[in-house]
């Protein structure tokens, strides 16, 4: 029996004990109340994390056509094959079949089989059929997931513009990484919900987040006009024995680009297969640097001296600045001092008494360092600026190079005389291009350029791209006598081979020797643009290093000429009536 | 108190309330069991109900067990009291030997030959510990209220406290021992001050560890892990700490209202020990907070039944016994909690009644089979 004054204070003790525990119980009911409702987004979201495997979908990637609508870059349907670690059920027969459907060796696919990882891809960018056949295997532990790769259904065609893309369908060159995020879409993803061993749980089922396909590209480009010029390059280029030969056509009207050819081209589709006759055993970089060589693209990845053809910038800067007119009279002894320098004309009797007109014509050098001369450093580097030369063209491919060209403090005669037909510096064709076309336009400095507009899959245009343009680089009379200078050089001049019956077409011709001198390469090149008294179109042929003749006259010049004869009609350019022509 | 009358009374008092709160504790713990290890138990042993069987034998034991320790009267115990120590001594050394089982790391079971069963030492030290210190109480009488009887009855339950931590390993249950003797103490003792002095210093000596560790020091390289992984579980994912996270994910994860009986993902093995001491992450998890605060409530109103049952004992005897087995309880129920919600760092505690463990649930029931053999002894008219 418990004595009375044991059992108060007992009792106040027992009870404290009950409060004190109820309490801290009470305090850990409040915890519970903060984990449960304060943090549960945070921790339900770690959860879920952790509770759901992730395989992504491929979206598929945007197709680009070009202005007639013909499909130049397209998707196919192709599989990856993935193996689940904890659910393989018979390893060896996973191996085998894997080995034997996919061609692999099985010293490849046996590690990956038994690597314990949540999933491991075996093989991508098979192609559907076999993914079908791996699949009616039904085994565990393999997964067929299909996908989409990139397949170009013209192959070569305009391959170094186009670009390719690798393994995760992302652009490795050309238009396709420039247009990245237009093609591309957004991946979705398979959310499986496992447990802690990666095994599935059936009853949780699948959680799709479904893929957005990326967008349609549509280019300036014209698929027929892009494969004339090819075929007629790789003539070239087999006629003349050439190392390689560019066409670019442009509309010089807002600098759209119908044509960017780089024979030889690669093929599209197997990006990776180096050229025939390469040797086999190379470490992996001088593959990579032989594979970057196939890819690059001429036009606007390297830099040339542009030789005669740009007698085109010495003459409008000359006759913009009023230091010399159509009229203006010269004379040629065959060679020039400038300084100390003796700088010859390639023809060596001289070209005699001669107005600027038929300077041009002749492509006298003389004529043009005089003029160059006359300009002045100040002056002629202004328009050289002016001109955009000095700035990339901003052309929507990547790896524009820029323009090698003289300091203007380090510009003296002699290196202003050189510059003024065409030597000494450097720029690419496009920029050549562009600034002829600028020129011969009414002045409009153009931003070449592919893309047009993105459209989504029903067609409706989600932008449509805007590109820059400066106006008033030369005026509209030096840009119309500049026309009509060129056509004469067409007509009568060494461009005559550039000549198209029926059609009004100027141009000028170039034949630069490149560095070092002396080593008997040479570079020939022919611009033309037509119709000469409003141009619409406007093309540069290059020629590098042919065998043989090299004139630009009578190497280049006829491509553009077969260039012409089938795209001027085919474009809708009138034939004009003979009574216009001047004979 | 007033009024007491010595009369004889036949009708003797039964707390229905204490066993249909254990009746219910001990139910939804089965089914909570179920719903944690299905999945476990199915990739084990191919069988569901594996750990469910195993605890409802368990459970069976121990309910005959606690109607027959309920229908002894408590004081046939009083005799055993140094028996019950030494025994409880006796048993721990054990695990060391053949007999001993290792499990989850641990070697803290021995076998019971011929029934194959595990007994846990430490869950014997528990129950001798209670009927000891329950006797020395009454044996001391009013000695224990000087320094000298005090320090002796904390100095008493030290060899077996440890000898569980340092043969077993067991901090948790070495502290639930000291813990246990400690509220015994000091319902026993009249005083206030040395106990609030002893949680101080207790309180201090936790801090000063917890400080150490925060500032790099290799001192306590094993718990300092815990202690760290206790302060930001998100930090260093592993271990102990991966278990804490995981039972985080789990409370998180169930919100209020919980996903619904059975709907657990954690317990698909990415929480370890979810039908054992994370047992209570599972039910935040199914059962959102309202599963927690029903739980919450069956063990304050269980303290409460024992705690009027000791307050109206007949005895010292009888309402040490259940300040005892009430500070058995409410320990581990408190640690427990605390634990799974990251409130104190990781250590192995079940929750009483629910988690599975067969030897833990058989000796609660012992316990509570003393608990209501002292309530019997209750005359109504006292109450």
């Amino acid at each position: 029996m418990l004595l009375d004054n044991n059992k108060v204070f007992h009792r106040k003790k027992i009870l404290t004990i009950f409060l004190i525990c109820s309490g801290i119980l009470v305090f850990l009911f409040g915890r519970l109340v903060y984990l449960c409702v304060w943090q549960a987004d945070h921790y339900s979201k770690m959860a879920t994390a952790l509770h759901e495997r992730e395989r992504s979908i491929k979206a598929a990637r945007g197709r680009i056509l070009d202005r007639n609508g013909t499909v130049l870059a397209d998707n196919m349907t192709v599989c990856t094959v993935s193996v689940i670690h904890n659910q393989i059920e018979d390893p060896e027969q996973v191996i085998r079949v894997l080995c034997k459907e996919l061609g692999l060796s099985e010293s490849y696919v046996r590690p990956r089989v038994e690597k314990y990882s949540s999933m491991e891809r075996i093989k991508s960018n098979i192609d559907k059929e076999t993914g079908d056949r791996i699949r009616e295997y039904d085994m565990a532990g393999v997964k067929v997931d299909e996908d989409y790769k990139r397949y170009y259904p013209n192959g070569e065609l305009a391959s170094k513009v186009l670009g390719f893309t690798g393994s995760d369908n992302q652009g490795i060159i050309g238009l396709e990484v420039i247009y990245e995020d237009c093609l591309k879409g957004e991946p979705g993803t398979i959310l499986t919900v496992t447990d802690a061993a990666g095994i599935e749980v059936e009853s949780a089922g699948e959680r799709r987040i479904e893929p957005v396909n990326g967008n349609d590209l549509i280019l300036s480009m014209d698929a027929n006009i892009q494969s004339y010029a090819t075929q007629l390059a790789y003539q070239a280029m087999a006629a003349k024995q050439a190392d390689s030969v560019s066409v670019l056509v442009m509309d010089p009207r807002d600098g759209q680009m119908l044509a960017m050819v780089n024979v030889p081209e690669f093929d599209l589709n197997a990006p990776y297969e180096l050229p025939e006759g390469t040797p086999t055993a190379l470490t992996d970089k001088e593959k990579q640097d032989l594979l970057n060589a196939v890819w690059r693209n001429g036009c606007i990845n390297d830099t040339y001296e542009p030789g005669s053809t740009f007698k085109i910038v010495t003459a409008a800067a000359g006759l913009e600045e009023g230091v010399v007119t159509p009229d203006s009279t010269f004379s040629c002894p065959g060679y020039i001092m400038v300084d100390d320098r003796r700088i010859r004309c390639h023809k060596v009797g001289g070209h005699g008494a001669e107005d600027f007109v038929h300077a041009t014509m002749n492509s006298c050098n003389p004529v043009f360092i005089t003029v160059g001369l006359r300009l002045g450093v100040d002056n002629y580097y202004k328009y050289f600026e002016k001109f955009g030369l000095l700035q990339k063209t901003g052309i929507d491919l990547p790896g524009e190079a820029g323009t090698i060209m003289h300091r203007k403090e380090n510009m003296g005669n002699v290196e202003l005389a050189t510059v003024a037909f065409g030597q000494s510096f450097q720029i690419t064709p496009v920029q050549l291009l562009t600034t002829a076309a600028s020129i011969v336009n009414g002045g409009n400095r153009v931003t070449p350029h592919f893309g047009v507009r993105s459209v989504d899959a029903q067609g409706n245009v989600l932008t449509s791209f805007e590109y820059p343009v400066a106006s008033g680089i030369v005026s509209e009379e030096t840009s119309a006598t500049m026309r009509e200078i060129l056509e004469l050089v067409v007509a009568e001049g060494s461009g005559k081979n550039g000549a198209v019956e029926g059609f009004r077409i100027g141009g000028k011709t170039a034949t630069s020797q490149t560095l070092p001198r002396g080593s008997g390469r040479y570079i020939s090149s022919f611009i033309g643009f037509a119709p000469a008294d409003d141009p619409q179109v406007i093309a540069l042929a290059i020629v590098n290093n042919p065998q043989g003749i090299y004139y630009g006259g009578q190497v280049a010049a006829p491509i553009v000429r077969q260039l012409f004869e089938n795209i001027l009609p085919y474009l809708g350019i009138m034939e004009y009536n003979q009574d216009n022509e001047q004979n | 108190m007033r009024g007491k009358k010595r009369k004889e009374q036949s009708e003797y008092f039964f707390d229905y309330s204490l066993l249909f709160i254990v009746l219910f504790l001990l139910g939804f713990g089965l089914v909570m069991i179920y719903s944690a290890s299905a999945y476990e138990a199915f990739q084990s042993f191919q069988d569901e109900a594996h750990y469910l069987k195993r605890q409802l034998i368990a459970v069976i034991i121990g309910l005959i067990m606690m109607i027959a320790v309920a229908n002894i009267p408590y004081h046939f115990w009083e005799r055993f009291y140094m028996v019950g120590y030494l025994i409880a001594m006796a048993l721990v050394p054990l695990v060391l030997t053949p007999l001993g089982v290792e499990s989850h790391g641990a070697r803290r079971w021995i076998e019971i030959p011929g029934i194959g069963m595990n007994l846990q030492p430490a869950e014997v030290a528990k129950l001798a510990m209670i009927l000891f210190l329950a006797t020395m109480v009454c044996k001391m009488g009013k000695s224990v209220r000087t320094m000298k009887g005090f320090l002796l009855m904390v100095a008493m339950p030290m060899p077996i406290a440890l000898e569980v931590y340092l043969i077993t390993s067991n901090l948790s249950s070495a502290i639930i021992i000291l813990g246990i003797s400690v509220l015994m103490v000091f319902v026993a003792s009249p005083d206030y001050k040395k106990f609030i002095i002893m949680a101080l210093i207790v309180l201090a000596l936790a801090a000063l560890v917890v400080y150490m560790v925060v500032s790099g020091s290799d001192l306590f390289a094993f718990r300092g892990s815990r202690i760290r992984g206790w302060l930001d579980p998100e930090s260093d994912p592993t271990d102990t700490t991966f278990q804490t996270l995981q039972g985080l994910y789990a409370i998180g994860s169930g919100g209020i209202w919980g996903k619904g009986l059975g709907q657990s993902m954690q317990k698909l093995n990415f929480l370890p020990e979810a039908q054992n001491d994370m047992i209570f992450s599972i039910i935040c998890e199914e059962l959102g907070l309202f599963g927690a605060i029903a739980i919450i409530l069956m063990f304050i109103m269980l303290l409460w039944r024992m705690m009027v049952i000791a307050n109206n004992a007949p005895d010292l005897f009888g309402a040490m016994l259940v300040v005892g087995v009430m500070g058995h309880i409410a320990i581990q129920a408190v640690l427990n909690i605390a634990v799974v919600t990251n409130t104190i760092p990781n250590t192995g505690i079940s929750l009483p009644f629910i988690s599975y463990g067969g030897s833990s649930v058989m000796f609660l029931l012992v316990e509570i089979g003393l608990v209501l053999s002292v309530a019997r002894r209750i005359q109504l008219k006292e109450l």
